[in-house]
């Protein structure tokens, strides 16, 4: 792969369903170490997206291609973190099995580990914060810790692209803003193109360097300044959209929409957006 | 004790206890364990079959087991997993109830299939439950990083390159194996005892996962060993200790968690 070339790209792509139509067009691209917000209401097809760039949802019409690394022994495409797991303190898993896991858990056999093994898994732990608990039992630390080490398991192949679901759900404020600085400077460190789901984008707009609006189960793709706009979001949404900036706020209000529409708006913080 | 036709008992018991406890640690981690009760109780009408068609009583155990996994895993792709498995005990319950109508065994060998029966497993029958349960810990031990993967979280399976729905068959189609081999010793009313009472201990006594199943392996064979020297002195049945004894370990697990040095950060708790 050439510096510069994209790492993800995203060619007009349409899912449908059980025959319902969830996505239609989509098309976007990421270049190696941009951090880009997916970002659309519950049900808008962010999941569905991100799994169909897995490639554990086939397209309908269009393509994903997806850059590979061949610069690294066993680096991967993807790195994936996948929404609400429920990590119970009875499993027996320390946060280094769940890494390890990370590194070979789709092979098959026992799990010998060698030392360079385990230098790279310390390495991970470290650089996601969590090295003090390494040999903690995963369900015993608190949620923004099992965040830190499952994207240390997606992260330990060094794939090209992390994708993670609705990361920044069920956090805490702190925990949020940690995570998003955490995901920045890996995008940064391992020129690892970050692809992440939020309903919310408040904590991601001093983060992110593109933006992908779902709505409608169409997309408008680029970067903030371009996308959180007035005509934009209208011209996704259908129907007219204000972006109005308050006290360095950005809340996105649908003026002309029907009432119900209207309430629902009024109820779901997906539609207030701050720009910096 | 350990002479003559008690030798068969010691090497068939230690086979149930190694297959039990390697099998029963992925049994508790994955939430199986209505699957493994419900397999093993699927299994006994399958001896009955066995005996009224006069074929060899492991033949219908493994049968019986390996179409309850299929069926369980066939049905749960549309429904929920605990409603596939408990379809599947009321359909092979009632094919029990029908072939055991139709048979003219002896009140005791019924008996000994549901509660266990230290003879149960024949000279002629050793050298098929020892292939069976090769079989099943070395197809754990070819599965075992995927299958923990999967345990954890299907979907980190799947982006692994692994297919869940593939896991979740293997690992039953291993449970019914398994089961094949521990009911004829322990009964099909605490095969799953065997697999859930020393891996759950098992699991509270260790962090790491390769330690938990070799503890559990250990605490099953302590478990098959007791048993079966008490049953012979006391001449009470075996799936009495078995299930005593498994509960008894499960205890044991709770009290050293309860008791256990405190992880030793302060932000130990787990939060939102």
């Amino acid at each position: 792969m050439k510096t510069g070339s994209e790492v993800l790209l995203v060619d007009h792509v349409s899912v449908a369903l059980s025959g319902r139509s969830v996505l239609r067009d989509i098309h976007f691209k990421l270049a190696p170490g941009e951090f880009c917000a997916l970002i659309g209401a519950n049900g808008s097809g962010k999941t569905t997206l991100l799994k169909t760039i897995l490639g554990l949802v086939r397209p309908e019409a269009g393509a994903v291609s997806v850059a590979r690394p061949a610069e690294r022994d066993g680096a991967t495409g993807i790195g994936y973190v996948p929404q609400r797991i429920s990590l119970d303190p009875s499993l027996p898993l320390r946060a280094r099995d769940v890494v390890s896991l990370g590194l070979d858990g789709g092979r098959l056999g026992l799990p010998l580990t060698s030392r360079a093994h385990r230098a790279r898994i310390d390495q991970m732990l470290s650089a996601v914060g969590v090295a003090d608990f390494a040999d903690r039992r995963i369900g015993d630390l608190s949620g923004g810790q099992q965040q830190r080490v499952l994207i240390a398991h997606a992260l330990v192949r060094r794939p090209s692209l992390l994708l993670l679901d609705e990361p920044l759900a069920n956090l805490d404020v702190r925990s949020t803003a940690e995570i998003v600085v955490l995901l920045r400077r890996l995008a940064t460190d391992y020129h690892t193109a970050v692809l992440l789901s939020a309903h919310d984008m408040n904590p991601l707009l001093s983060a992110m360097d593109r933006i992908v609006y779902l709505a409608n189960g169409c997309a408008a793709a680029g970067k903030p300044e371009e996308i959180v706009r007035t005509e934009v979001l209208s011209q996704l949404y259908g129907y007219h959209i204000d972006v109005v900036r308050v006290h360095g706020r950005v809340v996105v209000i649908a003026a002309g929409a029907p009432d119900e529409i209207h309430a629902a708006i009024a109820k779901d913080p997906v539609h207030t957006a701050e720009i910096p | 004790m350990f002479t003559g036709f008690m030798t068969n008992t010691w090497v068939a018991g230690t086979l149930v206890a190694i297959v039990a406890g390697v099998v029963g640690f992925f049994v508790v981690i994955r939430r199986a364990a209505f699957a493994a009760h419900v397999l093993p109780l699927g299994a006994f009408p399958g001896a009955a079959a066995a005996s009224l068609l006069g074929v060899n009583e492991l033949v219908g155990l493994v049968t019986f087991s390996v179409l309850g996994a299929l069926g369980i895993s066939h049905l749960a792709r549309r429904e929920r997993r605990d409603v596939a498995t408990a379809l599947w005990l009321a359909v092979s319950l009632a094919l029990g109830t029908l072939f055991l109508s139709m048979t003219r065994q002896y009140p005791q060998q019924v008996y000994s299939l549901l509660f266990g029966e230290i003879l149960g497993v024949s000279e002629g029958a050793m050298i098929s439950v020892a292939a069976l349960s090769i079989t099943a810990v070395v197809t754990i031990g070819i599965l075992f990083r995927p299958l923990l993967l999967d345990s954890i979280s299907p979907e980190l399976c799947q982006a692994a390159g692994g297919s869940s729905r593939r896991m979740e068959l293997a690992f039953l189609g291993v449970v019914a194996l398994s089961t094949a081999i521990v009911l004829p010793v322990v009964g099909a009313l605490m095969v799953f005892s065997l697999m859930v009472g020393p891996a759950s201990c098992a699991r509270a006594l260790t962090d790491e996962p390769r330690s938990a199943v070799l503890l559990s392996v250990g605490l099953a064979l302590a478990t098959v060993w007791s048993a079966i020297a008490l049953s012979y002195l006391s001449n009470w049945p075996v799936g009495f200790f078995v299930g005593a004894l498994g509960a008894l370990s499960y205890a044991g697990g709770r009290i050293y968690r309860r008791f256990a040095p405190a992880p030793s950060s302060p932000r130990a708790a787990a939060a939102i």
